[in-house]
């Protein structure tokens, strides 16, 4: 595993620079834009090669819109994604889906992220067939080979999704988004649909094959347990900004953000002599089309000040590689 | 390697394997598994069959008038003559007859007319709601114009101005009953699109034609057999009324819903005219929905195991 100073010694992989998504709320006859959401509100990110990131936060927090953007998938209303030294955000359609060969995903549930009308060798194969990389006997043979690599085999070849439990989708999906030998992978909360023994199996493989093929991962999840099995570094967001961004010992051991200290205080303890001293949040996330003023997180904040309601903070290098967006960071 | 602990069993092993069709013969093996798909395969085998063969099974010219034997009933019945099986009409025309040449014009019309509204739905449908924006704007509002005119109106001016024959028919039919599929289809492509398997598929880098093709369409197909041979029915039946307003068949071809059509008036008194060309057109539906039924089922991977 990496530490944070090797990470700040390199080259970004990808590098994104004050990304946002807004969607247009329309009414009416005449779609008339009454308000926007601000899924994603500017949030400025760096991923290193061969790292896992880990982006945590609540439902609705824009952790998954993020990810598409990253993919490409979903074009930002501002903001640009720097993969390589290009920006996805300027290229044309076709060049973008060249592009994507090296940014694959693994989406969070296995049930509907597999067309229920293809084979597994449709599949795991149709990346392939799509650049044309592989044909007719080679083709079969390297989707015989991705399978083995995820842990299935080869006579599930002519079987359909249907047919699988919902960790075996899984590996299907990750043989998919394999075949075309990316560079990164973006797993959008690729384990919180499966059951808590499979999950660490997934983990371990996903493990296992970043070590094999040199992956760099960004790990999207809602909890912090499971980013902390997988992640090098880890970024909290809160209503569509990072509030807390730090290599992952330092923020298990020493939060900065009230957000960050609430989302490690709700991990449950497995230790029944242990009093926990568990302060859990109120209320409930604000509505992302008119956040609050100031600090986002103010409403919620148990040690929010008046300077909290008027000014908003800045994500802030409070220690080397530890950013937090707080006026009064914790520990400090 | 990885390997599996207990916790994750292979589901898939348990699919028996021995009920997987294949090979050359995959088709009729997976039909004859099927009951009703067999039933439905047969009654539109001996349809098709009595449609093509019609002039030599027929026992007498369906057009032939016989004053002196008009409003026969049937065989079986008391007054019947046993030359006239199932009686005859108004005319004195056999019904037997009438019934297995009319087979021709009701199928070729229904079918045909099916096959066109299908294909244009589905084409237009696909389109409007996979592009949507100006696309979908467009077609939609050509479809609401097409939904404000009564179709039976609509039909009746295409014939009225370009005249009755069997090919307007058919264009006047499938000209106005594809706005049903195109619905349909742009309804069903909506939810479907926005399933994650069709954002894996762009993510994997597919083109908009592959997406269609291969995650769009396959999971609409089930739906839309459905509808398809229902309409079958509806098809025939539109015919008839077309033929009743005398914009359809024009004597001396016949069609079983023009032979309803003229029934109607002898209902209460001889209620053997109408009775039999429903009856033939009910089974023919009854065989086509069978058939479409197993077809969807053959479609699904999911039932292939029953």
């Amino acid at each position: 595993m990496m530490n944070t100073t090797a990470a700040a010694n390199r080259r970004p992989l990808i590098q994104v620079k004050d990304l946002k998504k807004h969607f247009p709320i329309t009414r009416g006859l005449f779609n008339q834009t009454v308000g926007t959401v601000r899924a994603v509100d500017g949030i400025d990110l760096e991923v290193y090669e061969g790292e896992t990131l880990g982006i945590v936060g609540e439902s609705g927090c824009g952790k998954s819109t993020t990810g598409q953007m990253l993919l490409g998938l979903l074009p930002p209303s501002e903001g640009s994604v720097i993969f390589e030294g290009k920006d996805l955000t300027s290229l044309s359609k076709e060049e973008l889906r060249l592009r994507r060969k090296d940014l694959q995903v693994i989406f969070q549930d296995p049930y509907s992220s597999l067309n229920p009308r293809m084979t597994i060798e449709q599949l795991v194969g149709e990346p392939l067939k799509i650049y044309g990389l592989k044909k007719g006997k080679a083709l079969r043979d390297e989707v015989v080979r991705l399978l083995r690599v995820v842990g299935l085999d080869e006579h599930h070849l002519k079987r359909h999704p249907h047919e699988f439990s919902g960790g075996q989708r899984q590996r299907i999906g990750i043989a998919r988004a394999l075949a075309l030998n990316p560079k990164v992978l973006i797993c959008d909360e690729p384990v919180s649909a499966l059951d808590v023994s499979i999950q660490a199996q997934i983990l371990n493989l996903l493990k296992k094959l970043q070590r094999e093929f040199n992956l760099t991962y960004v790990f999207i999840a809602h909890g912090l347990p499971a980013v902390r099995h997988i992640s090098d570094r880890i970024a909290v967001m809160y209503l569509g900004k990072v509030v807390e961004i730090t290599d992952r010992d330092s923020l298990f051991e020493s939060p900065t953000h009230p957000y960050t200290e609430a989302l490690l205080s709700a991990i449950p303890v497995a230790d029944p002599t242990k009093r926990r001293t568990h302060k859990p949040l109120e209320g409930d996330l604000p509505n992302p089309s008119n956040p609050p003023s100031g600090c986002r997180f103010h409403t919620r904040c148990p040690y929010a000040q008046e300077r909290c309601v008027k000014e908003e903070p800045s994500l802030v290098e409070y220690k080397p590689g530890h950013h937090a967006a707080c006026h009064y960071p914790l520990g400090m | 390697m990885y390997t599996q602990t207990e916790t994750e069993k292979d589901v898939s092993l348990e699919t028996p394997k021995a009920r997987k069709a294949s090979g050359r013969f995959k088709w009729i093996k997976l039909l004859l598994r099927s009951k009703t798909g067999t039933l439905g395969l047969v009654i539109v085998l001996a349809m098709f069959g009595m449609a093509v063969f019609a002039d030599m099974i027929a026992p007498f010219n369906p057009a032939e008038t016989d004053v002196v034997n008009r409003l026969l009933p049937p065989a079986w019945v008391e007054g019947g003559n046993p030359d006239y099986l199932l009686g005859t009409d108004n005319l004195g025309r056999d019904i037997l007859s009438r019934v297995i040449v009319g087979s021709r014009v009701s199928l070729l019309v229904g079918i045909s007319a099916v096959v066109l509204a299908g294909a244009i739905g589905l084409f237009l449908g696909l389109l409007a709601g996979f592009y949507g924006k100006w696309i979908d704007t467009v077609i939609m509002r050509t479809v609401d114009s097409f939904l404000a005119i009564p179709n039976i109106l609509f039909m009746l001016i295409v014939l009225a101005v370009i005249g009755p024959s069997l090919m307007t028919m058919i264009f006047a039919l499938g000209g106005t009953t594809w706005v049903v599929y195109a619905r349909m289809v742009r309804g069903e492509t909506l939810s479907v699109k926005e399933r994650d398997y069709v954002r894996s598929a762009r993510a994997v880098g597919a083109k908009d034609a592959r997406i269609i093709w291969q995650y769009i369409l396959p999971n609409i197909v089930s739906s839309f057999i459905v509808i398809a041979t229902l309409n079958v029915a509806t098809t025939i039946i539109l015919e008839s009324s077309l033929s009743f307003l005398g914009l359809g068949i024009q004597p001396p071809d016949v069609s079983w819903g023009l032979m309803l059509s003229d029934g109607r008036e002898y209902l209460a008194t001889s209620w053997w005219v109408a009775t039999f060309p429903g009856i033939a057109i009910t089974i023919t539906v009854l065989g086509i929905i069978f058939l479409g039924d197993w077809l969807r089922d053959v479609l699904d991977p999911k039932m292939k195991i029953k």
